[in-house]
C-alpha cells in the first residue's frame, strides 16, 4: 500500500472503506486489459456497496474479456480533507489507480441528492467537472440509474447517459469505446457514434430553447441524434448476468446480506411512484433459477441473512413455493430470511409464519394516505379493512412494533385526509388491543410522513409540490390529531424534499445551480450532516433561478418537459389519462387484472408482459 | 478448544476488531467449516480473539479460538480458510490447545519510527527508554492515572534504519496491565516531546506466557 495513503488512513473514521481488498473483488492483470472502467457511486461505501445494481454491473462488465471494472465511492468529509491536503487524487479501490487513468468513469445515479457528489468526486480526481472542458476521448464520463430518466439537470457534466438497465448497454458502450481508442477517434466522433446505440443519450447533441416564461420551447437536435432515446431492458431475466460471487465487504455496510432480486417492474401502478412506471414492464426470474442463485450466493458470501428484493415482493407469483424452498435450505444452516416491502393487502398468516421461523424483525406497511378517498386518488389499492386485517394477523402472530408510512401533500389532499392518518393509526392500535397475542410488552406504532415529491414519468409529473410551510402546517395538524401515547409520529424534514423536487423535474439550466452548490462546498447532500438548505437557496439566487418554478408549479397539459426526450416505455398520454382518473377518484386495476395499455409492453420483443 | 494462528497485513490492517469477527465468521461458512454456536436467545458462532488488534497495526501472531462441529479436520483448515479470506489475512496454523488466553503475558512488537524533518540517532531514543523509571499519564475510560511503565517493558532495543527512520523492537506487557505500542510512543510524546516521531508503523511479532515461552 502507498505510504501516503497508509498515513492518512490512520487518521480517518472507518478506514476499511477506503482500502479495497475485500473477498470476491476482481483483480485483473493490466497486460490483459484494454478497457478500464471505474464504477463510481456518488455516496459512501456503506451505501454504495449495498446497491444490487453495482454488484450486477461490476460482475457483468468484469465477465467481459479485456475489460476491468473497479469501484470508487465518495469519501466522507474527514477522508476528503486528508486527500485534498496531501493532494491525493481519488482512486479506484481494486488497483488504487487514480480515476484519470481510466478509460471510462461510470456514475450510478439513483437519487437526485447525489448530484453534487458526482462533481466533487470528479474534482477530487483532478478531472474537469464539465463535459465541454474534457476534450480528450478518455476518461469518458457517463451515468446510468433511475435519476437518468430526467438526464437534463446533469447534462452539462456527463458525456453520455445510459438509459435503462445496464447489463448489456454498458458493455456495448465500452466496446465502442475500445474501437474508438484503437482507431484513434476524437471525442465528438465517439459521441456521435455512441448516440446510435439504443438507450444512449448524448446531451451535447441536443440544445434546449426556452420560452419567455421559462418553460421549454423546443429542443434542437444535432446531426443524426435520435428524437427519443428509448430505455433499455433485459427481456429474459434468467439469461442475464446474476451476481452469485458478489463482493463481501470487510466492514459493515447498510444492507449486509444477500439480496435476491425476484423481478423488475411492478404490476400495481401507484400514481406517485416513479419506480412503478419507469421499471415497467414486469419481468421475473423463474423460481428454480432463484433457488439455485440464492444457494450459490449464500455459499459464496458466507452471509447468514438473505432478503428478497423487488418493488412489491408479495406480488411474486409462487412466493410461497420460493420461500419454502429457501427456508428448507436456510433453516438448518441458521440463515435468516427477510421479506421487505410487503403490501398490507395480501400479507398472509402463512407468509408471516414462514419468515418468523428464523427471526422476527419489525414490520412496515405503507398505506401512503390516511383516507380511502386519497388512496383511490393515488391508486394505492389497499383498503382500510385489508390493512387492519394484516395488522391483526401480525399482532396475533406476536409482533408489537409496527411502522406506517404516509405522504403529506399528495394531489387533492384536504385536512380531512390528514387527520384520517391519525384515525387510521388509532384503528391499528385498537386492533392491537383486541387481537394482540401478548399485551404485556405493550405496542409501539410509528407513523412517519414525508413531503410528496412529484416525479417525472408519473401521472403526477404535472403537479405542484405543496411547499414547505403548508407541509409543516399539515404536520402540526396531524401531530395534534394523534392523542395516544402508543403512537409515535415522525415527520421528515421538508427542505430536502423541496430541493429533490426541483432537481427531479429540472431542466438543463439546473446544472449551473448544482455546480454553484458544489463550489460553495456542497456534497453528500443526502446526509443531514452535509445538506444545507441555505446553500441551495443561495445557489438558486446566484443563478437567477427559482426552485418553486420547478417544484411548486403546476404544469399545463401540453407543456414540453425536459425529460420528454427519454422514452421509458409508458406513454405520456397514458400518464395524462391516469392523472385525470386520479382527479376523478377512480382506481386503475393492476396489470394482472386488466392491461390498460400503458405502452411498456412495446419494449418487449415477445410482446406480452408478466410471463 | 480449537485455535488458529493468523497474520494480518497489507490492506487488511484497516479491518477493525468488530469487522474482523464478522469477516472470520463468514470465511468459516464459505470454507464449509461449521463451528459451534453459543446457546441462548440469539445464537451466534462462538469465536474468541486473544488480544484485540488496533486498526492499522500489522501482526503475524493473532490467535482465535473456536470449537469445530463434528469431526475436526484441523490439518486442512488453514488451506481451506486461506482460499476464502480477504486479501491480507492468512491462517498460518490450526491446532488444539488447552491453554487459556489469560496466560498470555508478553508481546513482542516492532515499530518503525519516521521523522520527517529532523534526524535522531538511535542512541538518543535508546537512552530515553534506559532511564530508571518512565512515569507517564495513562488514560483509561474512567480516569487518568500516573503510571511507571518501565516494569511493563521486558526488553527494548533501538536501531537506525535510515537518517529519518528508527527501528524499535520491544517485549511489552500484553495484558493486566497492558502497555500498547501506541502507549509506548505516547510516553515519548509526554516525557521527551522532541523525540516524538511523525509517523509510526507497528507490527506484532510474537506472544509469550509469563515464563517467556511462546504462547499457543
Amino acid at each position: 500500500m502507498d505510504d501516503v495513503l497508509e498515513r492518512i488512513l490512520l487518521k480517518v473514521q472507518k478506514p476499511a472503506r477506503y482500502t479495497g481488498g475485500e473477498y470476491n473483488q476482481i483483480i485483473k492483470d493490466k497486460a490483459d486489459v484494454d478497457i478500464r472502467m471505474a464504477f463510481c457511486f456518488p455516496d459512501t461505501y456503506e451505501i454504495g456497496m449495498s446497491n444490487l445494481g453495482l454488484q450486477i454491473l461490476y460482475g457483468a462488465i468484469n465477465a467481459e474479456p479485456g475489460m476491468w471494472c473497479e469501484r470508487c465511492f465518495a469519501p466522507w468529509g474527514d477522508m476528503e480533507e486528508e486527500m485534498r491536503r496531501v493532494r491525493m487524487p481519488l482512486y479506484a479501490l481494486e488497483s488504487g489507480d487514480p480515476l484519470f487513468a481510466f478509460d471510462a468513469i461510470g456514475f450510478s445515479l439513483g437519487y437526485e441528492m447525489a448530484y453534487t457528489s458526482v462533481l466533487n468526486m470528479l474534482d477530487l480526481a483532478g478531472i474537469p467537472v464539465r463535459s465541454a472542458d474534457r476534450r480528450s476521448l478518455t476518461p469518458l464520463v457517463f451515468a446510468g440509474g433511475t435519476s437518468c430518466v430526467n438526464p437534463e439537470p446533469m447534462a452539462d457534466f456527463l458525456d453520455l447517459c445510459a438509459i435503462g438497465e445496464g447489463e448489456e448497454l454498458d458493455i456495448e458502450i465500452l466496446r465502442l469505446l475500445r474501437k474508438a481508442k484503437a482507431e484513434g477517434w476524437d471525442k465528438p466522433r465517439f459521441l456521435r457514434e455512441a448516440a446510435k446505440i439504443p438507450g444512449v443519450y448524448v446531451p451535447s447533441l441536443y440544445e434546449p430553447e426556452y420560452n419567455g416564461d421559462g418553460t421549454l420551447k423546443r429542443v434542437a437536435r444535432r446531426e443524426d441524434a435520435p428524437e427519443k432515446v428509448t430505455k433499455r431492458i433485459i427481456e429474459d431475466m434468467d439469461s442475464a448476468f446474476y451476481p452469485t460471487n458478489a463482493i463481501v465487504p470487510s466492514t459493515e455496510i447498510v444492507h449486509d446480506r444477500v439480496v435476491l432480486e425476484l423481478f423488475r417492474g411492478c404490476v400495481r401502478g401507484c400514481r406517485f411512484c416513479q419506480a412503478g412506471f419507469v421499471y415497467r414492464p414486469v419481468r421475473r426470474h423463474s423460481t428454480a433459477f432463484l433457488l439455485d442463485k440464492a444457494r450459490a450466493a449464500l455459499e459464496s458470501s458466507g452471509y447468514e441473512e438473505i432478503t428478497l428484493s423487488s418493488l412489491s415482493t408479495s406480488d411474486f407469483k409462487g412466493l410461497a413455493q420460493l420461500t419454502d424452498g429457501l427456508l428448507e435450505w436456510c433453516e438448518p444452516r441458521k440463515i435468516s430470511l427477510s421479506l421487505p416491502s410487503l403490501r398490507a393487502d395480501n400479507f398472509s398468516m402463512g407468509l408471516m409464519e414462514r419468515v418468523q421461523k428464523v427471526r422476527k424483525s419489525g414490520l412496515t406497511f405503507a398505506p401512503e394516505a390516511g383516507s380511502q378517498r386519497l388512496r383511490d386518488v393515488i391508486n394505492k389499492n389497499v383498503t382500510e379493512e385489508e390493512l387492519l386485517h394484516s395488522c391483526r394477523v401480525a399482532f396475533e402472530g406476536g409482533w408489537n412494533t409496527l411502522k406506517l408510512y404516509f405522504m403529506l401533500g399528495l394531489p387533492t389532499e384536504t385536512d380531512e385526509d390528514v387527520t384520517a392518518i391519525a384515525r387510521l393509526a388509532e384503528k391499528v392500535l385498537h386492533t392491537w388491543r383486541e387481537y394482540a397475542a401478548n399485551k404485556s410488552r405493550g405496542v409501539k406504532i410509528t407513523v412517519s410522513t414525508s413531503m410528496f415529491v412529484p416525479k417525472p414519468h408519473t401521472p403526477f409529473e404535472w403537479e405542484a409540490q405543496t411547499g414547505v410551510e403548508e407541509y409543516l402546517r399539515r404536520v402540526k395538524l396531524l401531530r395534534e390529531s394523534i392523542t395516544s401515547r402508543s403512537i409515535v409520529y415522525n415527520w421528515h424534514e421538508p427542505h430536502v424534499s423541496l430541493i429533490e423536487a426541483a432537481l427531479s423535474r429540472g431542466d438543463r439550466r439546473m446544472g449551473a445551480v448544482i455546480e454553484e452548490v458544489w463550489k460553495r462546498g456542497g456534497r453528500l447532500d443526502s446526509w443531514t450532516d452535509y445538506f444545507s438548505f441555505e446553500r441551495w437557496m443561495d445557489a438558486f439566487r446566484a443563478c437567477g433561478l427559482d426552485p418553486d418554478f420547478y417544484a411548486a408549479r403546476e404544469r399545463g397539459e401540453e407543456e414540453l418537459f425536459p425529460w420528454d426526450v427519454i422514452d421509458v416505455g409508458v406513454a405520456k398520454r397514458y400518464l395524462a389519462r391516469e392523472r385525470r382518473e386520479a382527479y376523478a377518484g377512480r382506481v386503475t386495476p393492476d396489470c394482472r387484472v386488466k392491461c390498460m395499455g400503458c405502452g411498456a409492453n412495446c419494449l418487449l420483443k415477445r410482446g406480452g408482459c408478466d410471463e | 478448544m480449537n485455535r488458529i494462528l493468523f497474520a494480518k497485513s497489507g490492506r487488511a490492517v484497516f479491518i477493525s476488531h468488530l469487522d474482523l469477527m464478522r469477516t472470520m465468521q463468514r470465511a468459516f461458512i464459505r470454507a464449509g467449516v461449521r463451528i459451534r454456536h453459543t446457546e441462548g436467545f440469539n445464537p451466534h458462532p462462538y469465536m474468541n480473539f486473544a488480544l484485540p488488534l488496533s486498526v492499522g497495526v500489522e501482526s503475524r501472531c493473532e490467535l482465535m479460538e473456536f470449537a469445530l462441529e463434528g469431526e475436526a479436520g484441523l490439518s486442512e483448515l488453514p488451506a481451506r480458510l486461506n482460499a476464502v479470506l480477504p486479501e491480507g489475512i492468512r491462517v498460518l496454523d490450526a491446532y488444539e490447545s488447552d491453554t487459556k488466553f489469560k496466560y498470555i503475558k508478553w508481546l513482542d512488537i516492532e515499530a518503525h519510527l519516521f521523522y520527517y524533518n529532523e534526524v535522531h540517532p538511535a542512541e538518543e531514543l535508546a537512552a530515553f527508554f534506559a532511564g530508571p523509571e518512565l512515569v507517564m499519564e495513562k488514560r483509561t475510560k474512567r480516569q487518568t492515572a500516573r503510571v511507571d511503565i518501565k516494569p511493563l517493558i521486558a526488553s527494548l532495543t533501538v536501531s537506525g534504519v535510515s537518517p529519518s527512520e528508527l527501528l524499535l523492537t520491544a517485549r511489552l506487557s500484553a495484558q493486566e496491565p497492558v502497555l500498547s505500542p501506541a502507549q509506548l510512543i505516547e510516553a515519548v510524546r509526554q516525557l521527551s516531546p522532541a523525540l516524538t516521531p511523525d509517523f509510526v508503523r507497528t507490527k506484532r511479532l510474537e506472544v509469550f506466557d509469563k515464563d517467556m515461552n511462546i504462547f499457543r
